[in-house]
């Protein structure tokens, strides 16, 4: 039983840390309706950024977060507005989604030039041991508490801005009908500008989580955990917030359990599967809305 | 309209960067032939060098890429080969097959006579059926799987995969501190390296009666979360964790091990060679890693010291088994030119022939084995003595 709840603790830890980065994801993708492939990498060069400050530059911790946050927010809004905005128009979406990969490929070479591919080891920026219950037998990392805990608030923050704000409102709006939205006075380009604004700066702070829990920080280090939120996000239900939450912890935990108790070799396998059998029984995933298609 | 051409101008620029990676084996046939005018006309071996100098495994690529240039450069200062000086030319593959293809294209087009690598495994496979059909030397410093020297005309510095695999059982039971060890591995299923390593492993510790509790794996994918694999290893009480992988994922393992408590001998092959260079790493927690290289940079023979030094001068750092195999590849290939006469005006397929020829009948005492030599069989396996070394300090120091 205790040997269970290890392995259910270490798939907890990891289902965070995928939850975290699906919230950047899903709230992109629930209001500008694109999916943002560079997302990952947009969490590859905030974590690059904290290490800058932190080890290069000897700034405290928290403070090299809060610094990243703010130049991903700008890399995301210029991102935004350079490489999305003038494909808004554009008669398939496939173009901005095609772009998305494109901006993706070009942060990693970016950062393959600037901060070369040697792997970095990242210092944690919680430095906190975490508890450890039942005499030592069963230890809850620090880091993996703190992503809990951040992902709730971030959860809830983002509930209450997009409810209780009129920027929030207005990010409904224009998810729901951005030809409407600009008839009702919405500023439909500043609205979806401020979107990639707070999913950009959310990625720094995933990008603090991830490498304080997985310390190796290469060019590629945002790519493959991205595709495993993106999943996630997918398996919670693409655009609802507390599904990102919910999908993110389930993929960790049924990816930590399969490994345990199936195989380590076909733990990716039966992941994936689960996604495509929720999907068919459930195909806008565990928190998505039915969407009716008007005829 | 402008959007829309725009969008159109995007999309058609990603395609051609994606199709430009197949294109490149097209040119083929009029290379070969710009090649062999080119060599005649000037007086100069050229050999051409591939390997990642960027990407993941961009430490092996640069150390070998760095290592030939002080080769080159030494042998030409002592006259070169024959007489005639070394043309040196490295081209970048990021680990990757059809990036390795693309530049050994570049590199026949440049007039390349003979090849040092590739340095990485699946590359290098990729590589050996191109020199296979032009019949170009390929010597390759440290691709380890079996297949990458398939073909007789290639042949390679480093052990193979197998090999490091029975000779790390062999030393784990040979060690008396070792050899009663509950032993656990980890290792990647998705390289061809790792599964090579571990499955001659396996074999040979079955026939020693070492005694392997756990065997776990993961991919390239899920190359971030080892927790589950650790705690599986802790649980079946292991006391040495047999790592036959590369170090950006060790350096993680360790650092994973560390957090949960989980302390058992590691033990790695040559891939873990280059765990020291890791930025930023808590080198403590390397303390007391055994691994498998043949190479210790620092042995005291003054071939080493040599090479070492002037290594250091020019990159910063000491150099890792990749470096010194590649040292060693390049005066393989000046001592077998000067026994079998090669000169530069032969034709690749003729060089290739008396290279093949000669390949096993020199003995190279070089930095890897120094004072012992090296020969080769014509399957083109080195023979030579594996050697353990252990981290102390911050350092590889010869393990006994």
């Amino acid at each position: 039983m205790l040997n269970f709840l290890t392995y259910l603790v270490n798939g907890i830890s990891l289902g965070s840390i995928y939850a975290i980065i699906a919230l950047g994801y899903t709230m992109v993708y629930g209001i500008a309706k694109m999916l943002n492939f560079a997302h990952g990498d947009v969490i590859m060069i905030g974590s690059y950024l904290i290490y800058t400050f932190m080890v290069t530059g000897g700034v405290n911790p928290l403070l090299s977060v809060l610094l990243a946050m703010v130049c991903c927010t700008v890399l995301g809004i210029v991102t935004e507005k350079v490489a999305y905005k003038p494909l808004r128009g554009a008669s398939s979406s496939l173009a901005v989604l095609i772009t998305a990969i494109g901006v993706s490929y070009l942060l990693q070479n970016l950062a393959l030039l600037i901060f070369t591919a040697n792997p970095k080891s990242f210092s944690p920026v919680i430095t906190w041991e975490g508890i450890s219950l039942f005499d030592g037998e069963l230890r809850i990392q620090g880091v993996t508490i703190v992503t809990i805990i951040t992902s709730l608030i971030v959860l809830v923050c983002l509930q209450l801005f997009i409810n209780r704000t009129r920027q929030g409102q207005a990010m409904i709006a224009v998810s729901e009908d951005k030809g409407a939205a600009a008839l009702m006075g919405i500023n439909v380009n500043n609205t979806i500008s401020l979107t990639f604004a707070i999913g950009s700066g959310l990625a720094a702070v995933a990008g603090a989580l991830l490498c304080s829990a997985y310390p190796n920080l290469t060019p590629y280090t945002g790519a493959m955990p991205g595709i495993k939120a993106f999943v996630a996000a997918v398996l919670g239900g693409i655009g609802s917030i507390p599904g990102a939450m919910i999908g993110g912890l389930t993929l960790g935990v049924i990816e930590s359990l399969s490994k345990r108790y199936i195989s380590t070799q076909l733990a990716d396998a039966i992941v994936f599967s689960i996604l495509i059998i929720v999907l068919l029984v459930r195909p806008t995933g565990l928190l998505g809305k039915k969407i009716q298609e008007k005829v | 309209m402008k959007k829309k051409l725009m969008s159109v101008l995007l999309a058609a620029a990603l395609v051609s960067s994606v199709l430009a990676g197949c294109g490149g084996a097209a040119p083929q046939a009029s290379s070969e032939a710009s090649a062999s005018e080119e060599s005649s006309g000037q007086a100069a071996f050229k050999i051409g060098g591939i390997g990642p100098t960027t990407g993941a495994a961009a430490i092996y690529g640069s150390d070998v890429r760095d290592a030939i240039t002080i080769a080159v450069d030494e042998i030409n200062a002592a006259g070169g080969i024959n007489g005639y000086p070394i043309e040196y030319k490295f081209e970048d593959d990021e680990h990757n097959a059809e990036k390795a293809i693309n530049a050994y294209n570049t590199l026949k087009d440049w007039g390349m006579q003979l090849l040092v690598g590739t340095v990485t495994s699946a590359p290098c496979i990729a590589v050996s059926e191109k020199t296979k059909e032009d019949n170009m030397f390929q010597l390759t410093p440290s691709g380890t799987a079996v297949n990458c020297v398939q073909y007789d005309n290639a042949f390679r510095v480093c052990f193979s995969d197998p090999n490091q695999g029975s000779a790390s059982a062999d030393y784990i039971a040979g060690n008396a501190s070792l050899k009663d060890k509950k032993i656990a591995i980890i290792y990647d299923s998705s390289t061809e390296y790792s599964t090579g390593i571990h499955d001659s492993f396996v074999a040979k510790a079955g026939e020693l009666s070492l005694d392997i509790v756990s065997d776990t794996s993961f991919t390239t994918d899920s190359a971030t979360d080892f927790s589950v694999q650790l705690q599986t290893a802790k649980d079946a009480a292991a006391e040495l964790l047999f790592l036959p992988i590369y170090y950006t994922e060790a350096s993680l393992i360790l650092q994973q091990a560390d957090g949960m408590g989980y302390a058992p001998v590691f033990f790695g092959v040559d891939g873990m060679d280059g765990i020291l260079g890791v930025e930023n790493f808590d080198t403590s927690l390397a303390e007391g890693v055994y691994l498998l290289t043949p190479f210790s940079a620092t042995a005291d023979d003054e071939l080493t010291v040599n090479f070492v030094k002037k290594f250091n001068d020019m990159t910063g750092h000491i150099p890792n088994q990749f470096g010194a195999d590649a040292y060693d590849a390049l005066y393989a290939i000046k001592a077998v030119a000067e026994a079998q006469n090669v000169t530069p005006d032969m034709s690749v397929s003729d060089i290739c022939e008396a290279m093949k020829k000669g390949m096993v009948e020199i003995e190279l005492t070089g930095v890897l084995t120094s004072p012992a030599a090296i020969t080769w069989t014509a399957a083109g396996e080195p023979n030579k003595d594996p050697r353990a070394v252990i981290i102390e300090n911050s350092e590889y120091v010869l393990a006994e």
